[in-house]
């Protein structure tokens, strides 16, 4: 797909964030809209998937590994064509498919239920072992959040993938900075990443995660590779396109007023600068 | 009477189940102890080593499952549902994950290692999981039988196993059902409802019992959850007098299940055997049962 499409498609998408995360009152718009653009390369350009069969054996997964940021899984999905759009506002409600944190028991399309940090890479390990095993050639995805490397467990994940050279493993970092208390450096210095992913035994890719050229060159570097996972560092924005919240950690788990979903919109629509 | 660990019929029943090409076994680095090294020795290519990594092995569990096996996911009961706790909850009972948590090390009889290895609670952790079933065979034979019907269950589920040497008290014509208990002898004055390796403890006793007169009921309730509640209550309302066993805390095992379902259905007075809220500690099994209240002896006394 061409990146005017997809531009256009992750506007969509932002524009649909600020919506449901509006009308539930709560949520994370925050490192929802950071991790739009790479969801959006994802799900129309670099995914094998059906969405008329999101249990198709043969396809590739997705694991949202931070789970916190299914405002921006769902627009995409919907976007895709797995649910009506109308499920959107009725996110977090009580009874609805759309829960706080994906649930892959409620809501077609989501391939493993996240939201406890840490977690998803672990369960995306085991997708690309059973791949392996079935001699089949599905890619794993899983998105990573920043402030999430900071659980221990994703460290026994990346030893694990590297261990068992799981290349149909493509993770992905949203680098945005910001979690909920602060940065990063200000709560617990991530270090040097993209270092300690390499000396995991890992393929490391780092690019602008807003650029949908340098996402999808990523991806092909990704497949190509052989014989060890590939994470693709993003350096990101939060709260990016909605200009009071770029760069705010205290937009990560806040929802806008209306006045605040008003003016976000209609930087959405405007197209930020 | 010959005695066998419930984790040896666990590791050679993986291997009788070699053949169904979509059980795999994950560990964390004790598969000599835990027994699965016999089913890597069988079937090197589904058998993964995590590491000491019990979080990552659980969840590295579920992305299989999801993806069509049927994992084993061995370590001691203490790493496996005390370390991997949250991992269990939210990436294997949560979304409802055909997941089988193979547990072995359980209770005090761990002896020597002591009482950071001794898992006295984790029948009361997993059994508070929604979707989770929890298991705890009273010997060889039954365990050897509940891994077989594991790989048929669709679904998350916790096996309890021993790492002594425990009496074999079912010969191999038993037939274990999930979700029903077993009333291994029948009585009339008061019901023994015991649990693992305390079943055969409380058969000891009820031979004890019935040379001073007194006709105890021995219930083997080796599905902890869902508890056979017909079962137990039908006896509880024949007897009504109950005594539980088991070799856990008597905080949130088989005596809490026992006495949740009475209370609320048909009060008896129930005694728990059991850990009394206290941690384990060093020595050999038999020292450790006798000095936390757990022989044939305490369920007489208990049942009288």
């Amino acid at each position: 797909m061409n990146n005017n499409e997809l531009k256009a498609i992750a506007k969509e998408v932002r524009i649909d964030i600020i919506k449901s995360v509006s009308e539930a009152k709560s949520g994370h718009p925050g490192g929802s809209l950071s991790a739009a653009d790479i969801l959006t390369v994802l799900y129309f350009d670099a995914m094998n998937i059906d969405p008329s069969n999101p249990k198709w054996e043969d396809r590739d997964r997705f694991v949202l590994s931070k789970g916190h940021g299914a405002p921006a899984l769902y627009a995409v999905l919907a976007e895709r064509g797995y649910f009506p759009k109308e499920e959107l506002l009725k996110l977090r409600k009580f009874g609805a498919m759309l829960q706080g944190h994906p649930d892959m028991k409620k809501t077609p399309g989501v391939d493993m239920s996240t939201g406890s940090l840490g977690q998803g890479l672990s369960a995306a390990n085991g997708m690309a072992l059973a791949a392996k095993l079935d001699g089949k050639d599905y890619n794993v995805y899983a998105l990573l959040g920043d402030g999430e490397v900071q659980e221990g467990m994703i460290w026994e994940a990346a030893m694990s993938a590297a261990h068992y050279k799981l290349d149909n493993i493509i993770a992905f970092l949203d680098h945005n900075g910001l979690q909920i208390d602060g940065s990063n450096d200000e709560v617990m210095s991530l270090g040097k990443i993209a270092k300690k992913f390499d000396a995991f035994g890992w393929n490391v890719i780092s690019i602008d995660g807003h650029d949908f050229d340098q996402i999808k060159k990523a991806i092909e570097m990704a497949k190509e590779e052989e014989g060890r996972p590939s994470i693709v560092i993003c350096e990101t924005v939060k709260g990016k396109g909605v200009s009071f919240m770029e760069d705010q950690a205290g937009w990560h788990g806040k929802a806008p007023n209306a006045e605040e979903t008003a003016k976000a919109l209609e930087d959405l629509e405007g197209g930020l600068k | 009477m010959e005695s066998i660990a419930t984790r040896e019929a666990y590791g050679k029943t993986l291997v009788e189940l070699v053949e169904n090409k979509d059980i795999v076994v994950l560990d964390a680095d004790l598969a000599g102890a835990t027994k699965t090294a016999m089913f890597k020795k069988a079937c090197p290519e589904r058998f993964f080593d995590m590491g000491i990594a019990e979080g990552d092995m659980m969840g590295t569990a579920a992305g299989l499952a999801v993806s069509g096996k049927i994992p084993f996911a061995s370590t001691f009961a203490i790493f496996a549902a005390g370390r991997g706790f949250e991992q269990i909850r939210n990436s294997i009972c949560y979304p409802n994950i055909n997941v089988k948590i193979a547990a072995t090390h359980a209770g005090v009889t761990v002896g020597e290692d002591g009482g950071s290895h001794q898992a006295i609670e984790d029948i009361s952790l997993m059994r508070s999981l929604p979707n989770m079933v929890v298991l705890n065979p009273a010997d060889a034979v039954e365990a050897r039988q509940m891994v077989l019907a594991a790989a048929e269950y669709v679904g998350p589920m916790y096996l309890r196993f021993g790492r002594a040497a425990t009496p074999v008290i079912h010969d191999e014509s038993y037939k274990f059902e999930l979700g029903k208990g077993e009333v291994v002898k029948e009585g009339k004055d008061v019901s023994i409802i015991a649990t693992g390796i305390m079943v055969a403890k409380a058969l000891e006793a009820a031979e004890t019992l019935k040379a001073e007169g007194i006709d105890a009921e021995v219930i083997n309730i080796s599905t902890i959850k869902p508890l056979d509640n017909e079962l137990v209550l039908a006896s509880a309302k024949k007897t009504g007098k109950v005594v539980t066993a088991e070799e856990h805390s008597i905080i949130g095992g088989l005596g809490s299940a026992v006495c949740e379902l009475l209370a609320e259905e048909h009060p008896v007075k129930v005694t728990r055997i059991g850990v009394k809220d206290v941690f384990g500690q060093s020595g050999s099994p038999a020292a450790l049962l006798e000095h936390y209240g757990l022989t044939a002896a305490d369920i007489v006394k208990a049942c009288k």
